[in-house]
């Protein structure tokens, strides 16, 4: 399993998921700087993912779309906002109506990717933060209201139930 | 909300596959291409709707009674609490001449499963990460 820890900051309104990897810096870059090389992870396997447009310079833009199992094909991009190779990559990204272009109407994530050295393999870091989520996070926050405990202990339950699928991932 | 009851149908506790991730990557997906989810957003990015919201979790609140506790008029706080029932967060009950306004837990329960489903999609991207980077080593390397 490649995925070493995962913190949900629900004040910071962030995802943090840490990986390791046994490989230079520059080869684990590669999976984000050739297209070719992107389309090999980004996608569930069920969805392959196909880039058409890449270009990780500052204000460059990423497109994709993936292709379903009904032949369905849901489209993505990316807005690169700043980008220090081999080391880090900030964009945003959301998904596209048909012609490709960003939709508006649905909500948008923001990552940052951090590429560091730690001890002989190399670490790497995705932060999430969830624009349009951090109110519902807010609400979440507000746990000492008595009415939330209830649902917190509701969540709480089913995050357990959730922990089921999640260990088989990796394995 | 026809994807996340099937969800829950199928969800076994303990019986987690490799196909149920798969299942559950693509409802992400659904969930946040669904015009609903972006309802529910729009939604809670105010304030006042937020602490509806709260208020409204365990105690009913009359949308007569709610106007009270914030300085706006009757037909603005009205307005909000239609905004917070298109969106599925609340639900009107009317009783005599009042309607009566209350939390839908499983509009925040549908909200976090949002959530555990986005972290889901970086675990699995994370190890083909880690796949596609050996590939590509013994690529180099033949």
């Amino acid at each position: 399993m490649t995925v070493t820890k995962v913190e949900t900051d629900r004040k910071a309104l962030t995802m943090t998921v840490t990986a390791h990897y046994d490989a230079p810096i520059e080869r684990v870059w590669q999976l984000w700087a050739d297209p070719r090389l992107l389309e090999r992870w980004w996608g569930p396997p069920t969805y392959p993912a196909t880039v058409t447009e890449h270009d990780l310079s500052p204000g460059g833009r990423v497109k994709y779309f993936m292709t379903g199992p009904g032949g369905d094909t849901p489209g993505g991009w990316w807005r690169v906002i700043a980008v220090d190779e081999p080391h880090r990559i900030e964009f945003e990204d959301g998904f596209a109506d048909a012609e490709g272009n960003p939709d508006p109407g649905l909500p948008t994530t923001r990552n940052t990717v951090t590429i560091a050295p730690d001890g002989d393999r190399v670490r790497m870091t995705i932060e999430a933060t969830f624009g349009s989520i951090e109110a519902m996070e807010e609400i979440l926050t507000m746990g000492a209201e008595e009415g939330m405990r209830q649902a917190v202990g509701q969540i709480d339950a089913l995050l357990t139930q959730l922990a089921g699928s999640e260990a088989e991932v990796g394995s | 909300m026809p994807k996340v009851t099937s969800l829950r149908e199928t969800d076994t506790p303990g019986c987690g596959t490799s196909t149920d991730v798969l299942t559950y990557n693509q409802m992400v997906v659904d969930m946040l291409r669904d015009p609903e989810a972006d309802a529910l957003f729009k939604a809670l990015s105010d304030s006042t709707r937020r602490d509806i919201l709260v208020r409204t979790l365990h105690v009913d609140h009359s949308v007569s009674e709610l106007s009270r506790l914030y300085p706006m008029s009757f037909a603005a706080v009205q307005k909000h609490v239609a905004t917070l029932e298109r969106a599925g967060l609340v639900t009107k009950e009317k009783q005599g001449r009042e309607q009566l306004v209350r939390t839908n837990i499983d509009s925040i329960r549908k909200t976090q499963r949002l959530l555990e489903g986005i972290e889901e999609m970086w675990r699995g991207r994370l190890d083909r990460f880690g796949e596609a980077l050996k590939d590509s080593e013994q690529g180099d390397n033949g």
